[in-house]
């Protein structure tokens, strides 16, 4: 393979081409309403070629791996197309590495049937609780073999392994329908979705429970989130923004988001970074091949670094991070986050509510989303905060703020850092790429609650 | 098509048919050009090959699946779905025998001779014409074509094949004044090449036009009009899983029990339409090789039917409505177009009716909610404030929440002009009556 791609990459006429290839098996199952619904199985062949030729980008992917040569010729031609300015890509130097992931229990090596007999009991969990309709899973796992080299010289094999598991229970009386879910994930180790019986039943309770909580009342609360949805937060409010594709062409948003502005107190410090280990967004190289770092995003509340592929890195004057990724070889890579969290402080949970008379315990998720300025991500659980106690549960929440005034409205983080590993992060037409976010309990002053009157 | 490739589906059914009852093989072949501008440059041209083969079989009343992009050996095919036979089939399931349908037009031969040239002058041109309003916008546009072929053999003797093409021009504004920022965007799409962008460029200049100003808004119940865009932001996730003939099975849909009941106003009509001419939901044969149709969602605000594909037909004891459709895995329900009856309203005169309202162009997050229980709570990232009948500028820090149900069992009114959204999406904008508003006090 390795001569097959560098001899394609000879005699090139562009600033720099890449071609990744990929060979991926996976499986999926999926359980509704209450019933085994899918067994699947994947196979996936193929590849892409980037090529740059001043400053215009060309692209090409294929599940035909023959004929890489003229691949290579259609990317340069179409940059050639494009380009009309100069080509500008933070250098690297070339890289040859072979990676292979250090994994507890690899999803492949599990048989098919256990799986399923594994979520069937999870499955028959939910499905016996009263007031329960209906049971929503879906398993997945991968096993991906990725190759990347490129006109500088740098050849670089890995292989990833991702696993996640979506669960919802949902319960419905008189009409109203309720749900609770359970997401979970692992870059390869199978045994965090063994042994969730509990967690299960848990789940399946809340959403019953759910069935006969009052809507909130919409307005501005002071908000205590859970680490789960904080991490969704620090994802959406502020990671979104830190990636630098959205910034490096556009003069008003740098003026804004300027390095070394305050964007919230001394306390806060937000970190992504694919080089910490053992998470869904970690790995060795991103899908330029540049190495992993490990990024202060915020450091003490003022803005340090963003999130660069080489070219916005170059554009920028800044430095490589190691954040350019693609859900799959038929897309080209992108600025993306990975393993994004707020780090953790000293406030307990019940110092952080004691002095709130009346505010909102959110917890959990259902999704978030950001146009940059305003953000809004949206519980699975919430209840009320009467006095500085934990009161009567409230139906999902949606929250929702300007990303600027609710990071300076942080005024208080926890201690008790929790990484979330279920989710998936869509960008563009890029869904959903395995990352993971975190954070310690924190608490935010005159938080937008969607409600009722 | 090739022979070769026909060659390949014939030899994986045979290979399945010697140890399966029944098997089904579906082949998606596509090549798609997308042609990106960022911060109003030319960026990036693409070029997407792919090819999906899939198989399904059932043997001893359960059924397997497997897929495959790229090169897979026909028997390895066969012998990954062996491995994931596990489900039961519903009795009377069965892949469907040869056909003959009507013809649905959705390939355009043109559209392939579109040339990345010609899609780049489109794209900077839309651009242009878009910052001819406001210079300042910084626009990221989307020009892309895509022929796909489609074929489907199964055991029963069943065959499908179609080809169809996809042409979509589409603008992303974004203009930041301080910290504040707006967004804008339009797109239009269709089988057959598009040539004219400026019904995109009239509707983002529209927008810029309306949001020129900041407007503050109170806190309260008001009367809202729904956009089109509005419409698909707010309402079609729930309506979408509502009338999913799987939720219905599974008594996840609210609608459940409700087939011939009023549950609408009676002046609401909703309908799938497999079979609009060029339109990018439009196909002859759904995924399965059923043949599209028309289904009737929602008649005079009574529920009609629900959608279904072969499985979840069988399941209920129903018809497929030839809405199978594969996402990445097994065929599931899923709409083509989608389309909400004209009433008789008109945008301006909802405006001009009321004394303090809010239009609703875009929410975001809408879709997080309970969307079973038809619930949506979302910040308004696009709307307008409106003063004693007048738009006066844009809102911000504003949320609205409501329930679908509610809001559509008693309308104020609905438009008589109506807009694609996205090209699966055809309304009227509604308008309601009272809903609850959220702000931030400033």
């Amino acid at each position: 393979m390795r001569d097959v791609i560098f001899d394609a990459l000879k005699g090139h006429r562009a600033d720099y081409v890449e071609v990744r290839i990929e060979e991926s098996r996976s499986a999926r199952i999926t359980y509704r309403g209450g019933r085994l619904e899918e067994v699947g199985r994947t196979s996936v062949v193929g590849g892409n070629v980037r090529a740059l030729v001043k400053g215009g980008w060309g692209f090409v992917s294929f599940n035909n791996l023959d004929g890489l040569k003229e691949k290579v010729e259609l990317a340069v031609r179409q940059a050639w197309l494009v380009g009309k300015e100069t080509s500008k890509l933070c250098f690297t130097g070339p890289i040859v590495d072979v990676v292979v992931p250090d994994v507890k229990k690899n999803p492949a090596q599990v048989p098919l049937a256990f799986k399923q007999q594994l979520l069937e009991e999870y499955n028959d969990i939910v499905m016996a609780t009263p007031k329960i309709r209906s049971c929503q899973i879906s398993y997945q796992d991968s096993e991906r073999k990725l190759v990347f080299a490129n006109s500088e010289g740098s050849y670089i094999e890995q292989i990833k392994l991702d696993i996640s598991l979506r669960l919802s229970a949902v319960a419905a009386s008189d009409g109203e329908v309720q749900q609770a879910g359970l997401s979970l994930g692992s870059p390869g180790d199978f045994t965090v979705v063994e042994g969730l019986q509990e967690k299960v039943k848990e789940t399946a309770l809340r959403a019953v429970r759910l069935l006969s909580a009052p809507y909130a009342k919409g307005g501005e609360y002071t908000v205590v989130l859970d680490p789960i949805l904080a991490g969704v937060f620090v994802h959406e409010a502020f990671g979104h923004l830190s990636e630098a594709d959205h910034v490096y062409e556009n003069q008003r948003l740098q003026e804004i988001m300027v390095l070394g502005r305050r964007f919230g107190s001394k306390e806060l410090n937000i970190v992504d970074g694919a080089a910490i280990p053992g998470l869904r967004g970690s790995y060795k190289y991103d899908d330029e091949g540049v190495p992993a770092t490990k990024t202060y995003l915020m450091r003490e509340g003022v803005l340090e670094s963003r999130l660069h592929s080489r070219e916005t890195a170059a554009k920028m004057g800044e430095r490589l991070t190691g954040n350019a990724r693609a859900v799959s070889y038929f897309y080209p890579p992108i600025v993306r986050m990975t393993n994004t969290y707020i780090e953790p402080k000293d406030v307990s949970f019940e110092d952080m509510i004691s002095d709130i008379k009346e505010g909102i315990y959110a917890r959990d998720w259902y999704g978030g989303t950001t146009s940059l300025e305003m953000f809004t991500f949206s519980a699975g659980e919430a209840y009320m905060i009467r006095n500085g106690k934990v009161a009567e549960l409230l139906r999902p929440v949606v929250l929702s703020g300007n990303v600027f005034t609710t990071l300076m409205n942080i005024d208080a983080i926890g201690n008790d850092l929790e990484m979330e590993q279920g989710g998936g992060c869509g960008k563009g037409d890029q869904w959903p790429l395995p990352v993971s976010n975190g954070s310690p309990h924190i608490r935010i002053r005159r938080c937008l609650v969607g409600g009722k009157q | 098509m090739s022979s070769g490739r026909e060659t390949i589906i014939e030899e994986i059914l045979e290979k399945a048919r010697e140890v399966t009852e029944q098997a089904e093989v579906f082949q998606a072949i596509s090549v798609a050009t997308p042609v990106h501008f960022h911060a109003n440059r030319l960026k990036q041209a693409e070029t997407r090959e792919s090819t999906v083969t899939a198989l399904r079989i059932v043997k001893e009343g359960k059924a397997g699946f497997a897929q495959a992009s790229g090169f897979v050996r026909p028997l390895d095919l066969v012998e990954m779905a062996l491995e994931a036979c596990y489900f039961e089939v519903p009795k009377g399931f069965t892949f469907p025998a040869r056909v003959v349908c009507t013809e649905v037009d959705v390939f355009d031969p043109g559209v392939d001779e579109v040339s990345v040239e010609d899609m780049a002058e489109l794209g900077q041109r839309l651009i242009d014409a878009v910052r001819e309003h406001t210079p300042e916008l910084l626009c990221d546009a989307l020009v892309a074509k895509r022929v796909t072929s489609v074929r489907i053999v199964n055991s029963n003797g069943g065959e499908a094949s179609y080809k169809k093409s996809y042409f979509r021009v589409g603008v992303d504004g974004m203009l930041v004044r301080g910290e504040d920022m707006l967004f804008v965007g339009d797109s239009q799409s269709s089988c057959c090449r598009l040539v004219d962008f400026m019904s995109v460029a009239d509707e983002v200049k529209k927008q810029l036009e309306l949001a020129k100003r900041n407007a503050t808004i109170r806190a309260g119940l008001m009367p809202v009009v729904f956009t089109a865009y509005g419409v698909a932001s707010c309402f079609l996730p729930s309506l979408m899983a509502a009338f999913n003939g799987k939720l219905v099975y599974d008594g996840a849909s609210p609608l459940k029990d409700k087939m011939g009941q009023q549950v609408f106003d009676a002046r609401f009509n909703l309908w799938d339409n497999a079979t609009l001419p060029f339109q990018v939901r439009s196909y002859p044969f759904d995924d399965e090789g059923v043949p599209g149709q028309r289904t009737s969602l929602v008649e005079k605000g009574v529920v009609s039917n629900f959608l279904y594909d072969l499985h979840t037909a069988a399941l209920s004891g129903s018809r497929s409505t030839g809405n199978g459709s594969r996402q990445g895995g097994l065929p599931a329900p899923h709409p083509s177009s989608v389309i909400i009856g004209e009433g008789e309203g008109n945008f301006w005169d909802m405006v001009r009716d009321m004394k303090e309202g809010l239009v609703v162009e875009l929410v975001m997050g809408a879709e997080q909610g309970n969307v079973l229980n038809g619930d949506f709570s979302g910040n308004v990232l696009l709307g307008y404030k409106v003063e004693s009948g007048e738009i006066v500028g844009r809102v911000k820090n504003t949320m609205i929440s409501g329930n679908v149900y509610q809001i559509l069992s008693q309308l104020e009114g609905i438009g008589r002009e109506r807009r694609w959204v996205e090209g699966m999406l055809l309304t009227p904008c509604l308008y309601c009556r009272s809903l609850p508003v959220a702000t931030k006090e400033s």
